[in-house]
């Protein structure tokens, strides 16, 4: 009997706790103070966008009336929950952030706002100034769909102390095969230091980015013009076999679980000598307090083999689904992040190590930018320019895009590849076998585009 | 069987004949009411909640949705089906749903019965131990995810690598080489603790007077655990092998935190499988076809188990 | 079909209305084989839950001092990993779980206790079937049937409400309540409710007064199972909510970023995202084990 009591009352003291607290959070979570606008962002947890949530206090101090929830995941979880959103008209989201691959896309759908009209009604915020690659990859029909809050491209970063330790030196346009034996070299020059660091992670926006750029420059494709898949042909398949090898090799252990994320905290803490991925990374890499390298980095274009370009071309961006019932608030706060005033501030509060690159020429004339970023500023801006998504390797393609294919099966067909190439990286299969299950998944995509004549 | 609780099946009418029968039937089916009533709010609130939208899964499966194509909705009747069946990663994904939830069970229920066989005694801070016992099952399984990926079965800091290193154990990236065994290792972790509540249960309703007489009888130690104990135990086990299997083969949590499936799809089980499918693939419908075969297996499946067990259930209780 | 017979305890012979009296403990052990035993049971009960332990440790550490090899074991205990998960706002994902949890559980009570009564004592016709319906729903793997789900709550304009994932949770534990409450029915021994009728009591007396007073264990065990459940799930929760109705699992893993070290601060958001339930558990464990066991007492 008194166990019944002390249930009983432990149980009541509980539930009165909780619906406590429960009030507290839901009068809380319901509307914003008044008649306040509430905009739900959904953005990927990258270091620039963590600035950009410490900094929102300024936006809201010039957008009186209007509050800012961000909703922000690692890249794979945010890409799955905004498209689902937005493909199936959720309506939980004011504004996305998305990239070049969905905007020509979303924007045939009319899943996106057509931003030119607001572009145009605000003064000063000059689109003509974002660089004219990036641009052109989120227009559809010359007009914007999303507005890019920082472009990149890749290039190949090294430890200048650890070079110079091993007795080498980096060319100045490298080549594959120089980097491959370098990354011999500096494998293991100190103790638990890797010779390179590249990504292993499976997931289309992960390793695909520079296995892709990688295969345009050694002169292979995923397609020809008729849309017959050729992930079974000599370039594609020495490619695999070069950037696996590679990895195993010299790359950093747990490799196959490595994504963009893994490896930027890897070298930033010392623990690789090279590092090929996305130009964003200087944001990190080049900060005294995210990590021990700052200062001690030397710059390469993306290496080359075949062709003269080995880079990719990729911008994160924010648009405003068409669901979503605040635009005009949602223009405001995606104006706020993405001119020349953000760069700035972001400049004052930070350094300018750590403004979103590549994405408005202004940046890279300012002359504190120039001082801050010379080591690496003519690297990025040469790459994001050069790019070409229309005609990314040696062969003529029936689609676009340099680190990825624009075709909406692409988020699919790319996982699956990039799963078989990771499972590769793992050594849990040969590079022959991911490749002839690859080429069977990509034929079945290639055929329905050859049905549609598309 | 007391006549006070049974409920009165025939209704001794007034006499026979057609009225009599009638009115007869009459109380019989508003007795039968009676008694469903309770039971109807329960039973309406999990049809409408689970089957309706289980009805849109079936539907979905015979249209060829792609969510990034959205003219895409054909009917294409078993098409999907057939993709599903001549798909290799999906029966990989269950090859590995089958082998993680037995491991699972198996390891986690023997733990579970040899914890609970210690604990079954007085002794100095016994409730204290039983309390960090159970703590794996009530932290979140993401939590728990994320301590076996990061921490313990990390390459180079895991604590894991740490402690097997005076064995030679080098830096071991366990979450890539051995996908499958880290995702069990983490759900048996979590799932031992249940299994020993549940014996501890059983082994804490055994009758003082039953091991009394055994002991008064001479039987030793062992012969009193595998002829008395272990029989009496068998009901706990047999629900907590239920209940566990239930819940693995649906783990989401572990496997997505854990190795997003990888590397490539090996530790993939059907859950994630499907999850893929649907949200990186957007093939709804594919992935709506791959989820009524799973049901389907599993219901089969569960028949059979279930059948057996109710049985064993049904003759524990009469028995009495 | 009609009530079962009542448990009893094996063989014992004891009348039903005497209370069995408190197990005498097993084995009386006295000198070196008890103690053995006991520190025996403390080792490797440390070394099972030392995982756990290495987690709250890692919590009131610096970032370098987390992640080192090999693993820091002294060091200065800091509280600022606590207070950077609090700056994050985490409090509202705490209050969406205490909702959708508690909120939940009591419906699954509402709605499984007389349930489990018309399939026990009070049985219907075919209370077999509707067990195995129950039990069936719990083998539908949520994946199926997420998409059907998220496109209704879209429609209804039901997204990133916590009451939607009240409804799912409800549904989610009401087959395990059903089954385990099912079972502490039957165990409510007949001569009691037998006795209760004799003196003139009606239903509903009899159910608040004589069984569910006996029950009590067993239901404060279901409803703490459902409770750990809830609080635990994330599937639906990551899909269907988005700013306002995240709750701690979700709020968990928005805390990993790509950027530096962040185990340390991984570990104390993992610590206060798990810390309620878990206290709960810790209360609430001897109910959970007496109400599991109730064969015995009476």
């Amino acid at each position: 009997m008194r166990t019944t009591l002390r249930t009983a009352r432990t149980a009541a003291v509980m539930a009165a706790a909780g619906a406590l607290l429960a009030g507290c959070a839901g009068a809380g979570a319901v509307a914003a103070n008044g008649g306040d606008v509430r905009l739900v962002i959904a953005i990927v947890s990258n270091p620039q966008m963590q600035d950009a949530i410490s900094l929102e206090s300024r936006f809201r101090e010039e957008n009186p009336g209007i509050e800012v929830d961000f909703v922000s995941l690692p890249e794979n979880e945010a890409r799955a929950k905004i498209t689902t959103s937005v493909a199936t008209g959720g309506g939980e989201f004011d504004a996305v952030m998305i990239s070049n691959y969905e905007t020509r896309q979303w924007a045939e759908y009319g899943w996106l706002e057509h931003l030119q009209p607001y572009i145009d009604a605000s003064e000063g915020y000059d689109d003509e100034d974002f660089i004219p690659s990036i641009r052109e990859d989120l227009s559809h029909q010359g007009d914007m769909y999303s507005v890019p809050f920082y472009g990149e491209s890749s290039f190949l970063t090294y430890r200048e102390d650890l070079f110079e330790e091993a007795g080498v030196e980096m060319p100045e346009n490298p080549t594959w095969e120089e980097v491959a034996a370098l990354a011999e070299e500096l494998d293991g020059v100190e103790p638990g230091v890797s010779g390179i660091c590249m990504r292993g992670l499976a997931g289309w926006g992960e390793m695909l980015s520079p296995f892709n750029s990688m295969l345009n420059t050694f002169g292979g494709r995923w397609y020809d013009e008729d849309w017959n898949a050729e992930l079974d042909s000599p370039e594609f398949r020495r490619t695999a076999e070069f950037y696996v090898d590679l990895v195993r090799e010299h790359g950093q252990p747990g490799a196959a679980n490595s994504g963009f994320g893994d490896c930027l905290n890897r070298y930033a803490q010392g623990r690789a000598a090279m590092f090929y991925d996305s130009t964003s990374m200087v944001s990190t890499i080049e900060d005294e307090e995210a990590g021990t390298v700052a200062g001690r980095n030397g710059y390469a274009p993306a290496p080359v083999a075949e062709s003269d370009y080995g880079g990719w071309l990729y911008t994160w961006s924010l648009g405003i689904p068409a669901t979503s019932e605040h635009k005009e608030e949602a223009w405001r706060f995606l104006e706020w992040m993405t001119d020349k005033d953000y760069i700035r501030l972001v400049a004052d509060e930070y350094g300018w190590q750590r403004v979103p690159p590549g994405n408005r020429l202004s940046t890279f004339e300012e002359p504190e930018y120039q001082e801050a970023a010379g080591a690496y500023a003519d690297a990025m801006l040469d790459g994001i320019e050069r790019a070409d998504p229309a005609d990314p390797g040696l062969r003529p393609v029936p689609y676009q895009g340099v680190g990825f294919l624009a075709i909406p099966e692409f988020q699919d067909l790319g996982t699956r590849v990039s799963q078989q190439l990771s499972a590769a990286v793992a050594g849990q299969i040969s590079v022959e076998e991911a490749l002839a299950q690859s080429q069977e998944y990509a034929q079945t995509v290639g055929d329905t585009y050859k049905e549609d004549d598309r | 069987m007391s006549a006070a609780t049974a409920p009165v099946r025939r209704t001794a009418g007034p006499g026979g004949g057609p009225a009599g029968r009638r009115s007869a039937r009459a109380a019989e089916r508003a007795e039968g009411w009676r008694r469903r009533a309770p039971l109807l709010p329960a039973l309406v609130f999990t049809l409408a909640v689970t089957q309706l939208p289980f009805l849109a899964t079936v539907v979905y499966s015979l249209r060829s949705w792609n969510l990034l194509r959205p003219d895409s909705q054909d009917w294409v009747g078993p098409a999907n089906y057939i993709a599903v069946f001549t798909d290799s990663q999906f029966l990989g994904a269950a090859l590995n749903t089958i082998a993680v939830t037995a491991s699972c069970v198996v390891v986690s229920m023997l733990l579970g019965i040899g914890l609970a066989l210690l604990l079954d005694r007085k002794f100095v801070g016994r409730g204290v131990v039983r309390t960090l016992i159970i703590t794996p099952f009530l932290i979140l399984p993401v939590a728990t995810a994320l301590l076996w990926k990061h921490i313990m079965l990390e390459p180079v800091f895991g604590l894991v690598n740490f402690v097997l290193s005076p064995f030679g154990a080098g830096d071991v990236d366990w979450a890539s080489q051995y996908p499958v065994l880290s995702v069990v290792v983490a759900l048996v972790w979590q799932w031992t603790p249940f299994m020993m509540l549940l014996v501890l249960a059983g082994l804490q309703s055994q009758g003082g007077d039953v091991l009394e007489a055994g002991q008064v009888d001479g039987a030793s130690k062992w012969q009193m655990f595998l002829w008395i104990t272990l029989p009496h135990l068998r009901r706990y086990i047999e629900l907590g092998v239920l209940l566990g299997s239930i819940y693995v083969v649906n783990t989401f949590d572990t496997i997505y935190m854990l190795t997003q499936g990888g590397p490539g799809t090996a530790s993939s089980n059907l859950p994630f499988y499907i999850y893929q499918r649907t949200f990186l693939g957007f093939d709804i419908g594919q992935s709506a076809a791959m989820g009524v075969v799973v049901v389907a297996g599993t219901i089969v499946v569960a028949t059979l188990a279930l059948r057996l067990i109710f049985r064993t259930f049904m003759n524990a209780q009469e028995a009495k | 079909m009609t009530a079962h017979a009542p448990e009893r305890p094996a063989a014992g012979g004891a009348s039903p209305t005497a209370p069995a009296p408190g197990r005498a403990p097993r084995r009386r052990r006295t000198g070196a084989g008890g103690t053995a035993l006991t520190v025996l049971t403390w080792a490797i009960g440390l070394a099972f839950v030392s995982p756990a332990l290495w987690l709250l440790l890692t919590a009131f550490k610096e970032e370098n001092q987390a992640a080192t090899d090999p693993p820091t074991l002294l060091f200065q205990p800091t509280l600022d990993r606590f207070s950077a998960v609090l700056g994050a706002d985490f409090l509202p994902y705490l209050g969406n779980s205490l909702t959708a949890t508690l909120v939940s559980t009591l419906l699954v009570l509402l709605l499984g206790l007389p349930a489990a009564y018309a399939l026990s004592v009070d049985p219907v016709k075919r209370t077999q079937d509707v067990l195995f319906f129950f039990i069936s729903t719990k083998m539908l793997p949520v994946v199926a049937v997420v998409v059907p789900i998220y496109v209704a709550a879209a429609e209804l304009s039901l997204l990133d409400n916590v009451w939607t994932l009240v409804v799912l949770y409800t549904a989610m534990n009401l087959p395990i309540a059903v089954w385990m409450l099912r079972s502490f029915f039957l165990e409510v021994p007949v001569a009691i409710v037998e006795a209760a009728r004799v003196e003139g009591a009606g239903l509903l007396r009899i159910l608040w007064s004589v069984m569910l007073p006996i029950m009590a264990p067993g239901i404060a065990a279901t409803a703490l199972i459902c409770m750990i459940f809830s609080w635990n799930e994330f599937f639906f929760a990551v899909n269907l909510t988005a700013s306002q109705a995240a709750t701690a699992p979700v709020f968990l893993t928005g805390f990993i970023t790509s950027e530096g070290l962040f185990v340390a601060q991984l570990s104390a958001a993992a610590v206060m995202a798990s810390l309620p339930i878990v206290v709960v558990g810790w209360i609430a464990q001897r109910q959970l084990v007496r109400g599991l066991s109730m064969g015995a007492v009476k």
